[in-house]
């Protein structure tokens, strides 16, 4: 099965099929840590729906999930605990930094927050906003969704 | 309703009291700190509200202000008590056998700013992880700022 | 050994929520009867209204058998990142520590960088389901310091964006509280209404969270045209939803059952733990800032201040909904009564001028400069000033030397004081009570940690 193809390889037909299948029932992790996880919520609710893409369903096991949405800002203290739930999610996995707090510490330069959750896990999408609103987050998310699609990301 | 404030003030003789915005202040010294509370609270200032610390660095002779914000809602009034300590091993009695609720916000100061609290049934760090070394809200701890590089400028920070 | 929970319930009658009578009526076929049913022990049991007393109750349990168990920081219930360890004997929690940080931003010490023109966007942040609150009391602190007074309709802009902001905080409150005890519709109810209030945020403010929007002098813009039409929509709409919610909830036998007798803190509990708030009004102490130390000319307004009784979940999450009530009567109060006028004090060294007459005068012009990068200074002083946000107390201590950065902004956070009470609330109660209580308490961690 020809899924995971490195670099620039076109995928074939089996996986393909596979993209397709994941891109279409991904499954959150809950990591709302702050202001952009009320956002996030707000994006899983009846107005701007999550579900229509088969994303309503935020996991609360990270065995059981394969996206992380780090929504909100990273301190100190977080920080491996973080680390330690990306680790305990089963591959493939992607990573959306939701906000401008866990993109690169957004307005919070100081001792306490992680500038930037890519130094800790590697990020697949960056959202910016403070909070990004729900129709940001989507367009994150299927933006996402297109390049897994397209092979781009192939794990 | 100012009796009450007559009555403690009456009651300690080496208290200054203050009032500043429209505000009741008054300022003991560190060793009467708890005795005041207990007479403050037996007055009629049930709540407390707030127990924080400022960091007064240079411009005075004891470093650190520990300041009480007490509320009485039976008479509708605000008091805030502070004392100062010095800047060698500060400490002062902690507020925790009158109001439990204390417990948290002492152990927010003792972190951010490293007043001991004599007394505290479990003075730990609070918000820092438990090993971090220093106390952030001191003035002589840096903000911690990453440079921050922007495309567009010639120079690096 | 007190038992935080009453066991046995009255016996509730079965009917669908929403309907006036009893399912079950009388036959005519004769003279038969619905005879007074025996009570059935299995149903009682799966109900809930009896519980088989295999639990050990009694303090002679060994060590060994009791358990810790870490709940979070990463969890679906905890409303945030707060973590429990919890003691578990079985499924009784015996003793509880919360412990927080997970959050900590160091917004304290960002703030003494920030000029005070620039505090208000880093103070909306810290109870970021609150953010009006925040901003207000950290303007109320700063105009306090430089001694202006704001003008009528600012005042008025401040408490409609304010109670407006209660509304929504509360809707989320009662969502989350929902969804935690598992009626799963409050989920999508309470965030559907939310949208309508953020709607109305987006117009006015500019942003759906995080507005930055009261800042000291006044508030940043003034109400845009049609603002009457929009907030008369929003009064016209949510009475009709919150009878909703009293449909799905309020003589629903699960919920009550789940709610009534849970989490208890009592009136002498809740002052000796600084509780402020819908907790300690659920205690019965009826304290109110907005009553006990007006603030903004909300005295101009009628409203009443809801108090319970017992301190359980129940009468947390009554108030929580008898408060939307009250915050839609001062809107619409507001709203009747707005005030015409300046939206913020018209003194040039505070406030900037009208982007237009930028253009127009080169004092202008150096007002807007010097205000938006050196900021205006704020003569040395301390205050504190508090507001009745809608998890409690929310402070503002300001500590000025006469510059243009504050020297020390602290912040009363009240989730943080009202965390402290949990171990009290949570001893000796089922597990899954601790789940409601925690949301009952309705913590937001970002005011816990600042």
């Amino acid at each position: 099965m020809a899924t995971t193809a490195p670099g620039n390889l076109l995928m074939t037909t089996v996986g393909k099929a596979a993209s397709w299948a994941r891109t279409r029932s991904m499954f959150p992790a809950t990591f709302g840590l702050a202001c952009c996880a009320i956002e996030m919520m707000a994006s899983g609710s009846a107005h701007y729906d999550l579900a229509r893409f088969g994303m309503e369903v935020f996991r609360a096991s990270p065995r059981q999930a394969d996206l992380m949405i780090v929504a909100g800002r990273v301190s100190q203290k977080m920080a491996p605990v973080l680390r330690q739930v990306y680790d305990q999610m089963p591959d493939p996995k992607w990573v959306i930094s939701m906000g401008a707090c866990a993109s690169s510490g957004g307005m919070f330069n100081n001792y306490a927050l992680v500038q930037g959750v890519d130094q800790i896990v590697p990020v697949d999408i960056y959202v910016p906003g403070c909070p990004p609103g729900p129709q940001s987050l989507m367009h994150g998310i299927l933006t996402l969704h297109d390049k897994i699609m397209s092979g781009e990301i192939a794990q | 309703m100012s009796e009450v404030y007559d009555t403690l003030a009456s009651k300690f003789e080496d208290s200054s009291w203050t009032v500043s915005h429209s505000q009741t202040v008054v300022s003991v010294p560190a060793e009467g700190w708890f005795a005041f509370a207990e007479a403050a609270k037996e007055a009629g200032f049930e709540l407390l509200s707030d127990v924080t610390a400022v960091d007064w660095m240079r411009q005075r002779e004891k470093r650190f202000q520990v300041v009480a914000n007490l509320v009485s809602m039976s008479l509708r009034l605000r008091l805030r008590v502070v004392t100062y300590v010095d800047r060698d091993e500060p400490s002062v009695a902690s507020l925790c056998p009158l109001w439990p609720g204390a417990a948290f916000a002492e152990r927010e100061v003792f972190d951010m700013f490293g007043v001991v609290f004599e007394g505290h049934p479990d003075l730990t760090r609070i918000l820092m992880p438990d090993e971090w070394e220093g106390h952030p809200l001191r003035k002589d701890f840096g903000v911690g700022s990453v440079p921050v590089q922007f495309k567009a400028s010639n120079q690096v920070n | 050994m007190n038992d935080s929970r009453n066991l046995e319930t009255e016996s509730v009658d079965i009917w669908i929520a929403g309907t006036e009578e009893p399912q079950f009526q009388p036959t005519d076929e004769g003279d038969q009867e619905i005879l007074e049913t025996e009570s059935d022990l299995r149903m009682d049991t799966q109900m809930g209204r009896v519980v088989e007393d295999d639990y050990v109750f009694d303090d002679e349990t060994d060590e060994d058998e009791r358990m810790i168990v870490n709940m979070g920081p990463q969890h679906p219930s905890t409303h945030g990142v707060l973590r429990l360890q919890l003691e578990l004997e079985g499924e009784i929690v015996r003793r509880s520590k919360p412990i927080i940080g997970y959050l900590h931003t160091g917004m304290e010490k960002t703030a003494e960088q920030l000029t005070f023109g620039q505090g208000p966007m880093n103070v909306t942040r810290m109870d970021y389901l609150a953010p009006l609150h925040g901003e207000l009391a950290y303007s109320l602190a700063v105009e306090r310091l430089l001694d202006v007074e704001v003008p009528p309709r600012a005042e008025a802009i401040r408490i409609l964006m304010t109670e407006l902001n209660r509304v929504s905080s509360h809707l989320v409150a009662l969502a989350t509280n929902g969804m935690d005890i598992g009626a799963l519709s409050m989920m999508i109810y309470g965030f559907r209404e939310r949208e309508s209030i953020l709607d109305f945020f987006e117009k006015t403010t500019g942003l759906r969270m995080n507005h930055n929007f009261i800042r000291p002098g006044g508030v940043a813009v003034d109400l845009h045209p049609g603002w009457k039409d929009d907030v008369a929509a929003i009064l016209d709409d949510l009475p009709k939803r919150l009878a909703e919610y009293d449909d799905l909830l309020q003589a629903n036998p699960i919920w009550l059952a789940r709610t009534k007798g849970v989490g208890v803190i009592t009136k002498e509990e809740a002052l000796a733990y600084s509780i402020t708030g819908p907790p300690l009004r659920a205690a019965g102490v009826e304290w109110d800032l907005r009553k006990a130390f007006p603030y903004s000319g909300i005295e101009k307004y009628e409203f009443d201040v809801p108090v319970g009784e017992t301190g359980d979940v129940y009468d947390r999450y009554r108030i929580k909904v008898d408060e939307i009530h009250e915050s839609l009567k001062i809107v619409s109060q507001v709203m009747d009564a707005m005030p015409k006028g300046d939206y913020r004090v018209p003194d040039r060294k505070i406030t900037p001028p009208p982007r237009g007459r930028i253009d127009e005068s080169m004092e202008a012009l150096i007002h807007h400069f010097k205000l938006f990068t050196e900021g205006f200074k704020v003569p040395a002083g301390e205050t504190y000033v508090a507001v009745e946000s809608p998890r409690g107390e929310l402070g503002c201590y300001l500590v000025s030397d006469g510059g243009a950065t504050p020297y020390r902004m602290h912040t009363r956070a009240p989730s943080f004081y009202n965390l402290q009470a949990l171990p009290i609330a949570m001893a000796d109660s089922l597990m899954a009570d601790t789940v409601a209580t925690v949301a009952s308490m309705d913590p937001v961690m970002g005011d816990v940690d600042r």
